[in-house]
């Protein structure tokens, strides 16, 4: 069994955990029933699926003899990018009122998420 | 040799057809809603699908130049995630 076989499975076993993940992840995304709950499942998409599908294309790569490890950069990006994004969509299921309202801060009148710039006074003084 | 390319093969086609179904289910939810949140997350899925795809195709092709587009297709999703969110949080993506 040379390495270049042994490439070959490891890419082919990678390929199909991403693809698992990222079945996974839509499959929650469309049998949840709270956008909260439906915000979780298809983070797991960009991160564990699509970094499983990099990482077969690295292998790959090194099977074929033109090594590149320019796919982490890629996957770098989605670890950096997904929290962000998910952060902004729970943000906007507060805003909209779809969840649960948290509730109101002890020291000030009301979050900022759930202030909305035509309700704030133009001039505060 | 022979049958670690068949199972590759089978790996590919396998992934294709995951990550094309991925994109039709996430499609539905995108048009069943029912709140703005749920489009913009649909609308992220599909742009991650989208990318698993081009990596895929990557892989079966054996060439190189699709690293760049899936980088700049990781970027424009991003972006356009965080532009839609800001427009419904505050009526406007700059203000």
């Amino acid at each position: 069994m040379s390495a270049e076989i042994i490439g070959n499975y490891a890419t082919a076993i990678f390929l199909l955990i991403g693809s698992g993940f990222a079945l996974v992840g839509v499959i929650g995304l469309l049998k949840f029933n709270d956008p909260m709950t439906r915000l979780h499942a298809p983070t797991k998409v960009g991160t564990v699926g699509i970094g499983m599908l990099l990482l077969a294309s690295i292998v790959h790569s090194v099977v074929l003899g033109e090594t590149s490890i320019h796919e982490t950069l890629i996957m770098a990006f989605l670890f950096v990018t997904a929290p962000i994004s998910a952060n902004f969509i729970a943000k906007v299921n507060i805003h909209k009122r779809n969840c649960e309202t948290p509730p109101t801060p002890p020291r000030d009148d009301t979050w900022s998420t759930l202030n909305s710039p035509d309700e704030e006074p133009l001039d505060p003084t | 040799m022979t049958t670690a390319l068949a199972v590759l093969d089978i790996a590919l086609i396998v992934a294709f057809g995951i990550l094309a179904l991925g994109q039709i289910l996430s499609m539905v939810r995108l048009v069943i809603g029912p709140t703005p949140g749920d489009r913009i997350l649909a609308l992220d899925t599909m742009v991650i699908n989208a990318l698993g795809l081009v990596v895929v195709l990557g892989i079966q092709q054996g060439v190189q130049i699709y690293f760049e587009v899936s980088l700049l297709i990781a970027m424009l999703g991003f972006v356009s995630t965080v532009a839609l969110a800001r427009f419904i949080l505050r009526g406007d993506i700059i203000e």
